[in-house]
């Protein structure tokens, strides 16, 4: 009984500041207003078509889905690379190769921020989303490299061998052997970092300054101020429908992680 | 890092050897992108970190080019003002009751975690996933929203209580108020990960241990502290040096909620750095502040590890 009490707490401390978020959201401005605060809701959207309509809103939105889309292809293009040496080759200087990527994993991106800045200064990269970009690409790739190297040493080196012997080459025995089976890690690993370089705030907050259209979302949020002033309802529609794609992924991740592991487990 | 020494052997299948000596170029030709990005965007930054740490470097350096070597000056500048100091204890403050409070409430909610229905478990379980999935700046916009002096929930609540002088309250003009709540925010925003990782460890005990303990008559105190804690030591250790990192290093909640301020009641180093390198243009002192967080970062982590493998 005391157990169920105690988890019912956790519960709704962790949930709460969610719910508050999205029932402010959903209110009628007179209710966000009024002195005693409802806690459940009465509907109304006008909120995030306050949101919706704020200058430049689908252009944020545009900007973030191009640099966290476009970063995480690169770094899955070239992880999956690297992943599949470490994994199936043996080479000198591979375990220092795993070495740098775990160190490369470790660093703290936010003592990076000043020389970024100065390089992207000095190379003209300044206020560029290709910029962030590459800055995304760089910080989700350690990561990604380590995931699907797990996932590609978890496939039977024995199926590849076997397209070997039968006389393919070695890129139509990844492409035709490996990636399927690989698939369902390269969609977790890819939505990992896809939600790592949406949420990014440091970088894209020093780096684009003077072109205010070519913001990221998280940058225009954390300004709501500016935007919306006191309006309580139009900041909370907008951080709603900045947490969407973050809820979705996570969402889809669960079933296709579970889906991976099965399957792996199914082939022993 | 200790799961690297500590994991096993890396097993490669072996390779026919005609094959392995023809296809000896293609590891190399496979990485190469990989090392080449870490260097240019990992390595070069890091160096170029440093040295602008020993140079003078400011708003004339970065527009016309051509920096002159300090050595060290910028790093006796540092180390000589108080002020630096002063953010340095407040940064390690910050990093021990982050840490303490995420360490003790997560391992409290992975032991409830245990104890729990199959119901129950996946409620709390959900719940904390939803809370790790919220990105941070939706969630320093819902604090500041919550601890909003006029309609804010929180002053609202106080109020009901009894505490009429929270009527109105603005919490982010008191530096310690704001201090807490940024506490409150990394605490709850790091719970659920170490939680859920704990209760992962603590799933992996056999149940035979707790059994044989219980008909020896151990009470449930006992059982943690001979059993769970010395059989999940090793993950504990992993968790709380994620933790210090994470905290130590925290920006994005306190630029996002506080810059820093009021006063400096919320500048921890890595927003000192920044403050001293975009507010002052003195972007050598930051680049200095900046490596100096990275070296106390290296050689905390570096004496953990040490004391881990001498056990």
């Amino acid at each position: 009984m005391t157990k169920r009490f105690l988890a019912l707490i956790v519960f709704s401390v962790s949930v709460f500041p969610v719910y508050w978020m999205v029932l402010t959201a959903f209110k009628p401005t007179r209710e966000i207003q009024s002195a005693t605060p409802a806690f459940w809701p009465s509907f109304t959207l006008e909120h995030f078509g306050t949101a919706v309509s704020a200058a430049g809103f689908w252009s944020f939105w545009r900007n973030s889905l191009l640099v966290a889309v476009g970063g995480v292809l690169l770094s899955l293009v070239v992880a999956s690379l690297a992943a599949f040496a470490v994994a199936r080759m043996r080479w000198k200087g591979r375990k220092a190769f795993i070495l740098m990527i775990f160190v490369a994993q470790m660093t703290p991106w936010e003592a990076l921020l000043i020389p970024m800045y100065v390089i992207a200064r000095d190379t003209d990269m300044l206020d560029k989303l290709s910029m962030l970009t590459l800055i995304y690409f760089m910080i989700t790739l350690p990561f990604t490299v380590v995931t699907l190297r797990g996932f590609i040493e978890a496939i039977p080196a024995e199926l590849e061998e076997a397209a070997l012997v039968d006389g393919a080459s070695r890129i139509t025995a990844f492409r035709r052997v490996v990636f399927p089976l690989l698939a369902p890690g390269l969609l977790a690993t890819s939505l990992f970092g896809f939600i790592t370089a949406w949420n990014e705030f440091a970088f894209a907050n020093l780096l684009i300054i003077k072109d205010l259209d070519d913001r990221t979302l998280p940058v225009w949020l954390s300004s709501f101020s500016s935007t919306f002033g006191t309006d309580w309802g139009a900041t909370m529609a907008a951080a709603t429908l900045f947490m969407l794609p973050v809820l979705v992924v996570f969402l889809i991740l669960q079933g296709r992680v579970t889906a991976g592991i099965t399957a792996g487990a199914v082939k022993g | 890092m200790t799961a690297l020494r500590t994991g096993p052997a890396l097993e490669v299948p072996p390779v026919p050897r005609a094959r392995a000596r023809r296809i000896t170029i293609w590891p190399y030709l496979l990485v190469a992108p990989t090392v080449l990005a870490t260097a240019y965007l990992l390595v070069y930054p890091l160096v170029r970190n440093v040295v602008m740490s020993l140079q003078r470097f400011g708003v004339g350096e970065l527009i016309r080019g051509g920096a002159d070597f300090v050595w060290f000056a910028n790093y006796v500048e540092i180390l000589a003002d108080p002020q630096f100091w002063a953010v340095v204890r407040r940064t390690f403050v910050f990093t021990v009751v982050n840490v303490v409070l995420i360490m003790v409430l997560s391992t409290a909610v992975a032991l409830l975690l245990t104890g729990l229905g199959r119901w129950a478990r996946l409620m709390v379980m959900g719940g904390l996933v939803l809370t790790w999935a919220m990105p941070i700046i939706a969630a320093t916009t819902v604090f500041q929203w919550l601890f909003a002096s006029q309609l804010g929930l929180v002053n609202w609540v106080l109020v009901r209580l009894g505490f009429d002088q929270f009527e109105g309250y603005t919490w982010f003009a008191s530096g310690t108020a704001t201090f807490g709540i940024l506490v409150a925010l990394i605490v709850w925003q790091s719970v659920p990960f170490a939680a859920l990782v704990l209760y992962a460890a603590m799933t992996t005990v056999p149940a035979e241990l707790y059994e044989s303990a219980k008909i020896d008559g151990a009470s449930g105190t006992r059982m943690f502290l001979s059993i769970t804690v010395p059989v999940l030591r090793p993950m504990f250790g992993l968790v709380l040096c994620l933790e210090v990192i994470w905290v130590f290093k925290a920006f994005v909640q306190i630029w996002a909620i506080s810059q820093g301020g009021p006063g400096e009641a919320t500048t921890t180093l890595p927003v000192y750095a920044f403050q001293v390198a975009q507010a002052l243009h003195r972007f050598d002192l930051g680049a200095a502040i900046s490596t100096v967080t990275v070296l106390m970062l290296t050689v905390v982590l570096l004496a953990y590890v040490r004391t881990e493998k001498a056990r």
